[in-house]
């Protein structure tokens, strides 16, 4: 079972949707025991950086999430879920969770894109992915597939970490982290066939985990 | 690099679609979800339901279909049509949209803008605009006119003022309908288009009088919109969203073409 950590962000039912259609089981909680009893936990994430510290903290989830990590747990940070992972953001000047080295950056508007227009804010729509390295969760995934983004700051995490990257006035990192702690800027939930792919390896990897165990 | 959407839009009353829609094959030509699941395994990219229902026990089958679409299409979409207050978005939002829609509303109570914005998020508020040509003037320097209730209701307010206005109070998106063009075919409004588009720094959708996949590619690179909403040219069977999009890439247009 996965569990989908319960700290209100905006997109954990849409989290729950795409995995029941893949016949995943799981479940919306912050309960200790069962994130602690699951096979892998999804860290979701819409929102401001600043708001969702500030909930974590009050929900003192900051520290369960550290233990579960120290567990070993595998775990997969979604968007905001994703650039929090880091040391600190940009968005509302924030000191986030610091499980990776790394901090999160606002696009700057004067950046420009392949056409030379100005960027336009947030990153919104669907983009394609560079892998720089082996990833397991892009197992089975063409490489001309694209994902769902919708940021306005992004993940800048120390160059080890990087898995791909995308291009939007320049390369970011869009999926980052090492097996068993990811983070993804983008939305597999909302990435049609190949969005659901990666929350299926997702899973996948937590199976074999928990079975090797 | 990011791709330009193609997105169809669904009209819906009471649950079903409005518009008789046609296909080749065997799809149940009244039903939004199987409609919403046709598209998004077709390669649209976000879907539009446009929900014309006057009645509240409409609304609430309307919150149904969202529930559905959610649960079986995993693709973003947006809901508009007779949201007025920050409740009506959180229920469309809490059923599985991810974002909503609003038109008249907005021109009527433009905090309703900023309200949205400031409870769920800039991404999540879609602003849309009926707009129609008019001779320039003083209150209108740009001739553009936003119009509303279907485009019977003159406002008196300047279309690129209006734009600049809801990305101020906190609009994510404009989609931009021209209401000279809607049903015409005979291609989107390029020039009305493009000043929008040049006015705002959020993505402009531009909507109304797709005829042929020439007028996509018009709006997408001579119209700076950053996607292209399309009714009739898909439900019909015209063209598949495949067609467009193959098309659209062989003008050198970035568009998703795995899915």
């Amino acid at each position: 079972m996965l569990t989908i950590l319960d700290y209100e962000a905006g997109n954990q039912t849409s989290v729950r949707r795409a995995l029941d259609h893949l016949n995943i089981p799981c479940v919306i909680t912050a309960d200790p025991g069962l994130l602690k009893d699951a096979q892998g936990v999804i860290f979701p994430g819409v929102g401001a950086a600043g708001q969702a510290m500030a909930e974590l903290r009050q929900k003192k989830l900051d520290v369960l999430l550290r233990d579960l990590i120290d567990q070993g747990k595998p775990l997969l940070g979604i968007c905001v879920g994703c650039q929090i992972l880091l040391d600190y953001s940009e968005e509302n000047d924030t000191q986030t969770l610091g499980f990776f080295s790394g901090q999160c950056r606002r696009f700057d508007p004067r950046w420009r894109d392949e056409d030379g227009r100005n960027l336009i804010i947030p990153h919104m729509g669907w983009n394609g992915l560079r892998a720089v390295a082996d990833c397991i969760l892009l197992e089975d995934i063409s490489e001309e597939a694209e994902f769902y983004f919708v940021h306005s700051y992004f993940p800048v995490p120390a160059q080890e970490l990087v898995l791909a990257t995308t291009f939007y006035g320049r390369e970011f990192a869009s999926i980052f982290g090492r097996p068993g702690l990811w983070a993804v800027q983008f939305h597999p939930e909302k990435s049609g066939r190949p969005g659901l792919r990666l929350l299926s390896n997702f899973y996948e990897y937590c199976r074999e985990m928990s079975h090797a165990q | 690099m990011l791709s330009k959407r193609i997105i169809p839009c669904l009209d819906v009353r009471d649950g079903r679609l409005t518009k008789g829609i046609k296909f080749k094959g065997n799809v149940d030509i009244g039903d939004p979800v199987d409609m919403a699941r046709f598209y998004s395994d077709e390669g649209a990219d976000e879907l539009v339901f446009y929900d014309i229902t006057a009645s509240s026990e409409g609304r609430g089958i309307m919150l149904k279909v969202v529930e559905q679409v959610a649960a079986q299409t995993f693709i973003p979409f947006s809901v508009g049509g007779g949201i007025r207050n920050p409740e009506d978005m959180r229920a469309v939002l809490l059923a599985g949209a991810e974002k909503i829609s609003v038109n008249s509303a907005a021109v009527r109570a433009p905090e309703i803008i900023s309200q949205g914005a400031a409870a769920f998020g800039s991404q999540c508020i879609v602003v849309g605009m009926d707009v129609l040509a008019v001779p320039a003037g003083p209150e209108i320097p740009s001739g553009y006119e936003v119009v509303i209730h279907g485009g019977r209701t003159p406002t008196g307010m300047d279309a690129l003022a209006w734009a600049k206005q809801v990305q101020d109070l906190g609009a994510g998106e404009i989609c931009l309908n021209s209401i000279d063009a809607d049903g015409t075919k005979a291609g989107y409004a390029l020039t009305l288009t493009r000043l929008v588009s040049e006015a705002v720094s959020i993505p402009v959708i531009a909507s109304g009088g797709a005829g042929n996949p020439e007028h996509l590619a018009d709006a997408l690179t001579k119209g700076l919109a950053s996607a292209a909403l399309v009714a009739s040219i898909v439900h019909y069977g015209a063209y598949s969203i495949r067609e467009l999009k193959d098309f659209l890439a062989g003008r050198g247009i970035k568009v998703r073409q795995v899915w």
